[in-house]
């Protein structure tokens, strides 16, 4: 039960940043709701699929959420999209075509940041969208906030005809905060009219909306300026401001409540002038942002002196202490930080790791073992850990669908730089639906050799296991047709004689085939068709166990990566050559162990049998 | 929505704030232990912040809850230095992040072992003895085995409640409060469960204590 869509108006609760702005999309009455998963963004849409009365979809990619979005809020309805920071690269085309247009129905755009690179390939600063399509830009702090800022995002859209972006980051999605909700609203719907001087822009169309759109910025800024959003929060030592937006606000108020605040929350277009009149009332200003200098360079252009990134990290989520360090040190003042000076004590990293009985184990087992023929580029997924011990098996991973884009690149080098050397691209379901179509077709097109390995495990595993085309579920759990990849490939040209659907549990046909493939000329798709351990399809077998006193201590199992084998003991002894040789003896743990078998096939003595339950410590 | 005013808002009052920071691996149940604290703190009226860093993978990997409490929370997550406790449900884990307690935080800890891949693969060592080295750095540390209370008492599922237990006493409200949110938790769910964990939570509570008086002869 999703106890935030259930909650009655009025009553104020704990919920996520997340479950904050589902709840403000749904009060503010938007019709339409589109997503691709991505951390920290993805429970925004999962939260919004249990209200009622609006239609909220899983899309396949962000490019295509935003296009959905755009077309239901040309039609008069009010629509949201939501994606993580590096999804609105791939909607970036829609996002500045659709501004010259802009809006009919409210549309706002929920974008996420990783600031602090949990699960992200990079850290990028979704506020410069905003200046670089006339945007205006929403900077929620908690979930409280969140609620009322999208809801108000949806105000400013409409009243505007501009999409309005809803900047947040994982310190207001993953943060849980009490926020009070309110009623559903039932603004009237916009009248759809078939216009094509405003929706069709063709350059004699976009030439006559430039003017508009430059107006409207003007129109922004007097909305920003009058905007209780943008808030100055008294203090009583006038020494130094702080100008802030976001959770970065919050931090900055609790290292220094007696410094005057000037709270941006709609951060763009910026109120200047009063701006410039808080900047008046104290000695020195300092401006903390998240990730890039924007407030602060805009600042500076025009013309009020404040400190910035020239004082605080350039980089990275921004703390109590480190802002206190850093107006302390612009004061002349020490503060005492026995924290920051104390050194961490020197612990093993713990990295993620795949799961026990993980379908992706013996693809990157079998691509270790051939690790001196081939050159493998990976994606973004659970499966990008087959960089990591003890396959090592992961050469590039740059964005969704570079695997196989990629993959036809450097092949198309190394074929003259070292013939010897085969590709491998390795991709799972829902990346290859979303953007790995395009360089399948691309690379038959253009007679690349390269295998690719599909990695099909029927969900969006890293995200938390949500449905796709390619699962025949919908956002709601209902059937819906399923994508027959089979039948997709062929159809993008691939030879069928070069495909192949797989187990992954069967290791020795998966190494034969794969072994086979990347020796032929072509391309070749080789589809391993296993669940996630981690959703409902997957069924566990019976826990395996080792023999103890059959084991020899080769340690080939320990090459799988599968957390349920552990190491008990190690031990040096010397083959009959003479050489030192380390044994390594292990258990299987019954409690993690799914049954798999992957590992029964690497095992030299056959020591790996089936547990029973009178032979479990 | 109406204008802005020129007379500056008076913003939150920060006041005085209480952070625990649980911490263990994915799949483990760190993050439903904060969500009880949590709950517990909502209970009684206060403002509440609690947020999550779980890594890229579900499992496996290194997590910890940022449990904030008190009239009026700003900051989302707890800095280095400034928790006054740690629920660690592993030991390593624990010696990971002693340094996010204050000088004189209390540090409550499973003894429970699990090493990663890394370390059975022989990459890197575990530590010798995590908790000497927490003590080492003067912070009171109250360690035992919470795994092997749970297996006496029927399940390993029970570590949770026991760790609860062990830091109700910890706290700045009294542990019936944090006993009743957890027990309602059960009541509402698994009625069935109810009794074996109060036991569990009575047991963690009597054990942390008696390390504490032994501690203190």
């Amino acid at each position: 039960m999703n106890v935030i869509a259930e909650a009655p108006a009025l009553s104020r609760l704990l919920m996520s940043g997340n479950e904050a702005v589902a709840r403000g999309v749904w009060e503010a009455g938007a019709r339409v709701a589109t997503a691709y998963p991505g951390t920290p963004s993805t429970e925004i849409l999962e939260s919004l699929a249990d209200y009622p009365d609006i239609n909220v979809q899983w899309s396949v990619n962000e490019k295509v959420a935003l296009e959905v979005a755009i077309g239901a809020s040309i039609a008069g309805g009010r629509a949201f999209c939501a994606m993580k920071h590096v999804g609105l690269n791939v909607a970036a085309d829609p996002l500045l075509s659709q501004t010259l247009p802009g809006a009919n129905g409210g549309l706002v755009i929920g974008v996420a940041d990783d600031v602090g690179l949990s699960s992200s390939q990079n850290e990028q600063d979704s506020r410069y969208w905003g200046r670089f399509g006339h945007m205006p830009v929403f900077e929620p702090g908690d979930s409280q906030e969140a609620r009322d800022m999208v809801m108000e995002a949806f105000e400013v859209s409409e009243r505007h005809g501009v999409a309005a972006i809803l900047r947040l980051t994982t310190r207001v999605c993953h943060v849980k905060a009490m926020a009070e909700v309110g009623e559903r609203l039932d603004p009237p719907l916009k009248p759809f009219e078939i216009n094509p001087r405003r929706w069709v822009v063709v350059p004699v169309n976009a030439k006559a909306l430039l003017p508009n759109m430059f107006a409207r910025d003007g129109r922004l800024t007097e909305e920003s300026t009058n905007s209780p959003l943008n808030q100055e929060w008294s203090g009583s030592d006038s020494r130094l401001g702080i100008i802030a937006s976001g959770p970065a606000a919050m931090n900055a108020r609790e290292a220094c409540p007696d410094a005057p605040l000037f709270k941006l929350g709609m951060s763009h277009p910026m109120p200047l002038e009063r701006l410039k009149a808080f900047a008046a009332k104290v000695d020195k200003v300092l401006v903390v942002e998240e990730v890039e200098p924007l407030i602060e360079t805009e600042l500076k252009a025009a013309g009020v002196a404040v400190h910035g990134k020239d004082v605080l990290p350039q980089y990275g989520e921004l703390t109590a202490p480190i802002v206190r360090q850093t107006v302390a040190g612009l004061l002349g003042e020490t503060v005492p930080a026995p924290a920051l000076a104390e050194t961490a004590p020197e612990v093993f990293p713990r990295p993620p790791t795949l799961c026990a009985g993980c379908p992706h184990l013996t693809p990157f087992y079998c691509l270790s073992k051939l690790r001196k023929k081939v050159v493998i580029t990976g994606d973004i997924g659970c499966y990008t850990l087959g960089v990591g011990h003890p396959w090592n098996a992961v050469d590039t991973c740059t964005c969704m669908g570079a695997s196989i884009t990629m993959a036809h690149g450097l092949e198309a080098v190394l074929k003259e730089t070292d013939p010897s050397k085969r590709l491998v691209a390795t991709i799972g379901d829902s990346t290859f639906l979303h953007m790995g179509m395009q360089g399948l077709v691309n690379m038959v097109y253009n007679r690349a050799n390269v295998t690719l390995l599909l990695l099909d495990n029927a969900t969006v595993a890293m995200t938390g296991g949500q449905d796709h085309p390619g699962t025949g579920r919908d956002i709601h759990g209902m059937e819906t047709p399923k994508v027959d990849y089979r039948t997709l490939c062929l159809a993008l040209g691939v030879d069928e004689n070069h495909y192949h659907d797989v187990d992954p549990y069967d290791l020795p046909r998966l190494f034969k085939i794969l072994r086979t493939e990347v020796e032929a000329p072509g391309v070749s798709v080789i589809r391993t068709n296993r669940p996630c351990v981690l959703t409902d399809k997957f069924c566990n077998n019976p826990p395996l166990k080792v023999v103890d006193e059959d084991c020899t201590g080769c340690g080939n199992c320990l090459a799988v990566g599968c957390p349920a084998i552990m190491v008990t003991r190690r031990e040096t002894t010397t083959d009959n050559r003479g050489r030192e040789k380390e044994l390594t003896f292990v258990k299987i743990d019954s409690e993690f162990c799914t049954g798999c078998d992957t590992c029964v096939a690497t095992c030299g003595p056959k020591c790996i049998v089936p547990a029973t339950a009178e032979a479990t410590p | 929505m109406s204008s802005h005013t020129d007379t500056p808002a008076t913003g939150p009052e920060v006041g005085p704030v209480t952070n625990i920071l649980v911490c263990g691996i994915g799949g483990q149940g760190v993050m439903t232990a904060a969500e009880l604290l949590a709950q517990a703190a909502i209970s009684l009226g206060h403002d509440v912040k609690k947020t999550e860093v779980a890594g890229m993978a579900q499992r496996g990997g290194v997590v910890t809850s940022h449990v904030r409490f008190g009239p009026k929370v700003v900051a989302p997550a707890i800095a280095p230095g400034e928790a006054d406790l740690l629920i660690g449900f592993e030991v390593a884990e624990a010696l990971r992040w002693t340094t996010h307690l204050k000088p004189d935080g209390c540090a409550m800890v499973n003894v429970m072992r699990i090493p990663p891949l890394v370390v059975s693969g022989g990459l890197f060592p575990y530590p010798d003895d995590p908790v000497a080295q927490m003590q080492a750095s003067g912070r009171q540390v109250i360690a035992f085995d919470a795994e092997a209370i749970a297996r006496q008492l029927g399940t390993v599922r029970l570590v949770n409640t026991i760790l609860l237990g062990a830091i109700a006493d910890h706290l700045p409200f009294p542990a019936e409060v944090l006993r009743d949110t957890v027990l309602a938790g059960f009541r509402a769910r698994k009625p069935a469960l109810v009794e074996l964990n109060a036991q569990a939570f009575d047991t963690g509570r009597a054990t942390a204590r008696e390390r504490e008086m032994a501690k203190a002869v």
